[in-house]
């Protein structure tokens, strides 16, 4: 098992409840897709899942620990094991792209290491490899300020297939490239998946996409589970239930409600 | 048209009034601080200022003392950058320890770093707190006190209230740039070090850069100050030549203070202009 969570729930800071999960795992080198409209709790799920938000109540277990009873050297040790794609990569718009792809490994890395990394690159030929698994080997030595906004995504995903993490956690991975694009960068994804047997569990705004290239299809409504089934079993009510917006029809009599977002630390 | 009267403009009064409380409230401090600007021009005085100020021109260029004026500007510059670097290596670790930025408990509880981290940051902020209170000629005047005249006071004044300086802005400007990079790093299961290097450092360096060669600038003309107590220099030169009533060495002093300054400040744009 290597991913599992019991009777969670996590409340806004305002006591607005986010997400409430009471059973779901995922096993390893399963690969999973996230779907829901907008406010659904994708991202809140992912960040749960990456420990970067602490569950009000229940478990969040990962490869068999609880990120929240170890220390926080333990901690960090095994967030490295772990890898988030950031729907806005967070990269310095002064970095190289080479330097960028190469922080995916500075979980594995010893300090001096890193440093000399810092000014010298040193394992070039390991980040030119996974830029060119994207397309994207000429850009090795541009700085990510000059990329445009789906390159930038596709360096945030060299960053993880670089990391190789046996967790690999995807926040709307493609949502700045076109259909094309986007098919081919989650191939790529599923592929490295499979081959080193990792977890993949991605977020999608497009269900096209996630029916097409995952196995599995999770579908959040209002913070909680509403179907998790194949792929091929997800019928159009299914889809047509998660997706039935009584937030616009609402939208006119709580403003304020539809826009009720995720409070991010 | 042309005779309609022009509209009242509703902020005169209090804007005459406020002009009125201010004066009102700033002559105290003129008399308070017994500041006569006419006993510059009154008889004696008079002359004597003339006299002074006549003797700025020629600037002095012989070359005895061009080679004083030589050793003098290279001491007051080995000061500022030996005292500098001395800063800066209080100043950087320091900066690491109290800046929010870095801080891996933040990453969960909304942002809020453990009682542990914040701790630690308040003690290392009081005590950079305490390192730049104190003013650099104070400093001087106690180390001319314990390690007696001479350069080494200078350097040691300025290393420490300087290291208060730049400890403080390096951990204000880490807390400034954006810190997704560094918290995506962290949360990749990074070293605080590591994430400091590939996420905060790229965005921070410029910021950083021209503000040390800002207090660098600000040691040289600091250094400056502190020669007049003893601390070496050109200061003490300057000390020297206003006793000796030697206008042209006076007037050359500052012409090199002046390059000084610009040199520093052309250094600045270099080094910001230049990317890697």
């Amino acid at each position: 098992m290597n991913v599992r969570l019991t009777g969670v729930e996590l409340l806004h800071t305002n006591g607005q409840r986010a997400l409430i999960i009471p059973e779901m795992h995922v096993n390893r080198g399963e690969q999973v897709a996230l779907i829901g409209s907008s406010g659904a709790g994708k991202t809140t799920l992912l960040r749960l899942l990456a420990s970067s938000l602490r569950p009000s109540q229940g478990v969040v277990t990962l490869f068999d620990q609880d990120p929240w009873m170890l220390s926080g050297s333990i901690r960090q040790r095994l967030r490295a094991r772990i890898g988030l794609i950031h729907q806005a990569p967070p990269l310095p718009a002064r970095q190289r792209v080479v330097t960028a792809v190469l922080a995916g490994r500075l979980g594995q890395w010893p300090l001096w290491r890193s440093l000399i990394s810092l000014v010298y690159p040193l394992d070039r030929a390991g980040a030119a490899q996974a830029l060119a698994r994207l397309d994207l080997e000429d850009k090795l030595f541009e700085r990510c300020d000059q990329l445009s906004g789906g390159q930038l995504q596709r360096v945030g995903i060299a960053r993880v297939l670089y990391q190789a993490p046996e967790l690999v956690l995807a926040d709307e991975p493609v949502s700045a490239m076109d259909p094309l694009l986007a098919s081919h960068t989650l191939k790529v994804l599923v592929k490295d998946a499979q081959a080193r047997q990792a977890t993949l569990i991605t977020s999608l705004h497009s269900v096209e996409l996630a029916l097409n290239h995952f196995p599995r299809v999770i579908g959040l409504r209002q913070g909680a589970v509403m179907f998790d089934k194949a792929a091929k079993d997800v019928h159009p009510d299914d889809l047509a239930l998660l997706y039935a917006n009584e937030q616009l029809s609402q939208a006119e009599v709580h403003p304020q409600r539809a826009q009720a977002t995720v409070s991010r630390c | 048209m042309l005779n309609a009267p022009a509209p009242r403009d509703p902020a005169a009064w209090p804007r005459l009034l406020i002009t009125g409380a201010a004066l009102l409230l700033l002559w105290p401090g003129v008399a308070l601080s017994e500041f006569d600007i006419f006993v510059l021009f009154n008889g004696a005085n008079a002359s004597l200022m003339a006299d002074f100020l006549a003797g700025f021109w020629p600037l002095a260029h012989d070359l005895a003392f061009l080679a004083i004026l030589g050793k003098a500007t290279l001491e007051t510059l080995a000061i500022a950058t030996a005292g500098i670097t001395l800063a800066w290596l209080i100043a950087f670790p320091a900066s690491l320890l109290a800046t929010r930025a870095l801080s891996i408990s933040a990453l969960h509880c909304h942002g809020s770093p453990s009682w542990q981290g914040r701790l630690l940051r308040t003690v290392v902020r009081a005590i950079l707190v305490v390192l730049r209170s104190i003013p650099e000629i104070v400093w001087a005047l106690l180390f001319v006190r314990a390690v007696g005249l001479g350069p080494t006071a200078g350097v040691l004044a300025i290393a420490i209230t300087y290291g208060g300086m730049l400890g403080k802005v390096y951990a204000e400007i880490f807390e400034s740039v954006p810190n997704q990079p560094t918290r995506a790093l962290l949360l990749a299961g990074s070293s605080r070090l590591q994430a400091f290097a590939y996420g905060l450092l790229p965005t921070a360096s410029d910021e950083m850069i021209s503000y040390t060669v800002y207090r660098w600038e600000c040691a040289i003309r600091a250094s400056v100050v502190m020669g007049f107590v003893g601390a070496g220099g050109l200061g003490q030169q300057v000390d020297l030549s206003l006793r000796m009533f030697a206008g042209g060495e006076v007037s050359s002093l500052l012409l090199t203070f002046l390059a000084l300054v610009i040199g520093a400040d052309l250094i600045s744009r270099l080094l910001r202009e230049t990317r890697l």
